[in-house]
């Protein structure tokens, strides 16, 4: 019989810790699948960041190492630098990144540290139950905004692909959803870029990847794909927002 | 090389050079400069590795990625700066790496001052990073035993897969003095690091750097093999140094700095006719217990001396365990005292007891 589809080698077999319907699990299997047609499994280094996808290291079929909450930027810095022809990512959500990382991460780009970031914004705190994130929408209900997120109090959503874009150290820079099959393929082709500039050592890359939490958002997991697309894809528009441009060989 | 004059800072760096360091990350903060100024020019010159980072929580991150991935690595810093460190520290730890920390004490608390001081002892030996955690601890009091002490630093972290963390002053960071840089340090023999992260094509299996387990079980028991570790450290890399303990009638306590210091003392007090003895614990963790077993009988009391408000005091109290009157002596926020102040605290010593 032939074999029409095969789990991507870039994955371990261990069982995703995931809730169901959560695209924290299609965004692995994109990493993955880009490690694995890049050839790249061999020489890559992952960082688990403090979040959900803190068992990340668990799963990426490659060497791991797991950071503290928000330094996953720095602890890749530590590793590329001493490890220069080694392919280094993190994988990282919204509150590790975007507040209390937001230094580690925004001083890795200015380095032009040449390493993939991949970044899950889900508009909240998944792994602590549902509190308010940085990247939360105005009026987001979430456990620690009740009534919905007052800007008043707590700022406004910060786009974290805008305030990047500015920054010359970054190679490569794209908002994706994993919405639908189109928006999936669309997904995959800028995390597969962002790994094959990194292989040309051309700097910083960062795919800001918009994600679900049904959990904490409270919906269903379809709901909650709508929900992408209606609410947070008016706020945080797709597209490339950094691309240093084809390689002139 | 020959004996050269050289200020403690940069012998630091230049020490670090010769144990082999391949990468520096660190945030500059006075009194500790020169390491990472001298460390710049020359790893680079090297090809090796130097990031000034964007903060000292940065810093040990880096430290904690490049120690993953197998080099041998170092950072230093002063007082506020190590406070940063400590969430990295207790990661780097419980994923048992390796590395050397050169913290250059300054006086506190908060931003306190740039002048010298020992009040880092207790942010040194007991940490301010979560968990059952331990660094191994050295404390020199020339820049001589600096130099030889870094040197063995790396083998000793590689050996342990431990942070071991070198605890000058500002005083020993910026002081000069003529120093050997070949003098021969204990050779070790230094296991493979078939734990870094180099990726799968270089080594069978994968290699995870992590300190987390959820499992209860599998925590208790990464931390009672964290503590067999630690009891093996206790057994074989304590240090300390016994000054005049043929007969004396008080002893004292002080390392660093204040050691220097209370030889001057000891010197004096014997011109008239009173003998003090020193114990001067090297490492601080490993704290030298065994050597308070060694103090003689006829003893009259324990001075421990230290330019802090009574840090290692605790140390002092629990090695004796109460079986000579303990006295007190501590100037803070940048004052080094003078010997003739440890010769007065010696002569009025019942003034000094600790109650
Ligand atoms: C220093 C520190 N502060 C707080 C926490 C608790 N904590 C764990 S995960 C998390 C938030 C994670 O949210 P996010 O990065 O958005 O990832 P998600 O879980 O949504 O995937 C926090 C605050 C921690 N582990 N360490
Ligand atoms: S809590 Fe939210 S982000 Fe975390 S796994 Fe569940 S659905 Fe995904």
């Amino acid at each position: 019989m032939e074999v029409k589809y095969q789990k991507t080698k870039g994955l371990t077999d261990k069982k995703l810790s995931y809730c169901p319907g959560c695209t924290h699990g299609i965004v692995h299997k994109l990493v993955g699948e880009t490690l694995e047609e890049l050839g790249m499994i061999g020489d890559a280094i992952g960082v688990a960041s403090v979040g959900c996808s803190v068992f990340s290291y668990e799963f990426f079929n490659c060497d791991m190492q797991q950071a503290p909450h928000g330094r996953a930027c720095a602890e890749a810095t530590g590793i590329k630098r001493v490890r220069p022809d080694n392919i280094v990512f993190t994988y990282q959500g919204d509150g590790d990144l975007a507040s209390i990382g937001i230094a580690e991460t925004i001083h890795a780009a200015n380095r032009g540290e040449n390493i993939t970031v991949i970044f899950i914004n889900n508009a909240i705190y998944g792994m602590t139950g549902g509190q308010m994130a940085p990247t939360t929408l105005i009026g987001q209900r979430t456990t620690t905004s009740q009534d919905g997120r007052n800007q008043v109090l707590t700022g406004s959503p910060i786009k974290i692909s805008e305030i990047f874009s500015q920054i010359d150290g970054v190679a490569y820079l794209e908002r994706v959803s994993v919405t639908n099959p189109k928006q999936l393929i669309k997904a995959k082709k800028a995390i597969k870029k962002a790994f094959t500039y990194q292989k040309e050592k051309r700097g910083f890359t960062l795919i800001e990847v918009l994600s679900t939490c049904p959990v904490n958002w409270g919906m269903t997991p379809v709901d909650a794909l709508k929900w992408v697309e209606s609410n947070m894809v008016p706020v945080f528009p797709l597209g490339v927002f950094k691309d240093a441009g084809e390689k002139n060989v | 090389m020959a004996k050269v004059l050289m200020k403690g800072n940069e012998a630091i760096a230049v020490a670090a050079l010769k144990g082999g360091v391949d990468a520096f990350f660190g945030y500059p903060i006075t009194p500790q400069n020169e390491i990472p100024e001298y460390l710049s020019k020359h790893l680079l010159a090297a090809g090796k590795v130097f990031v000034q980072a964007e903060s000292e929580v940065a810093a040990i991150n880096m430290v904690y990625g490049a120690a993953g991935a197998g080099a041998r690595v170092m950072t230093s810093s002063s007082s506020p700066g190590i406070a940063l460190k400590q969430e990295g520290i207790s990661y780097i730890a419980g994923a048992e790496l390796p590395c050397v920390i050169v913290s250059v004490m300054r006086g506190g608390p908060g931003l306190g001052g740039i002048q010298p001081s020992q009040a880092d002892y207790y942010q040194a030996t007991r940490g301010g990073g979560n968990g059952d955690y331990q660094l191994i601890v050295y404390a020199p009091e020339t820049i001589q035993e600096t130099i030889d002490i870094m040197k063995e630093s790396f083998d000793i972290a590689d050996y342990y897969r431990n942070p071991v963390l070198v605890l000058v002053d500002g005083l020993i960071g910026q002081m000069m003095e003529t120093v050997d840089f070949e003098k021969p340090v204990k050779k070790r023999f230094i296991p493979a690091k078939d734990y870094a992260t180099t990726g799968t094509a270089n080594h069978p299996g994968r290699n995870i750097v992590n300190s987390l387990f959820l499992d209860p079980v599998e925590l208790e028991q990464h931390n009672l093999q964290l503590q067999k570790k630690y009891q093996q450290i206790k057994n074989n890399e304590t240090k300390y140094e016994m000054i005049n303990m043929e007969n004396p009638e008080y002893v004292i306590v002080a390392y660093g700095t204040m050691s220097r210091i209370c030889r001057s003392a000891i010197e004096s007090l014997k011109e008239e006719g009173i003998e003090v003895g020193m114990i001067r614990p090297i490492s601080l963790w490993p704290y030298p217990k065994a050597a308070f077993n060694e103090i003689p009988s006829g003893v009259k009391g324990i001075l421990c001396a230290e330019m802090s408000m009574g840090q290692m005091l605790d140390d002092v109290m629990i090695s004796d365990k109460g079986r000579h009157e303990i006295g007190f002596y501590g100037r803070v926020g940048g004052m080094v005292p003078e010997p003739e102040e440890i010769v007065d605290a010696i002569k009025n010593f019942k003034d000094k007891v600790v109650k």
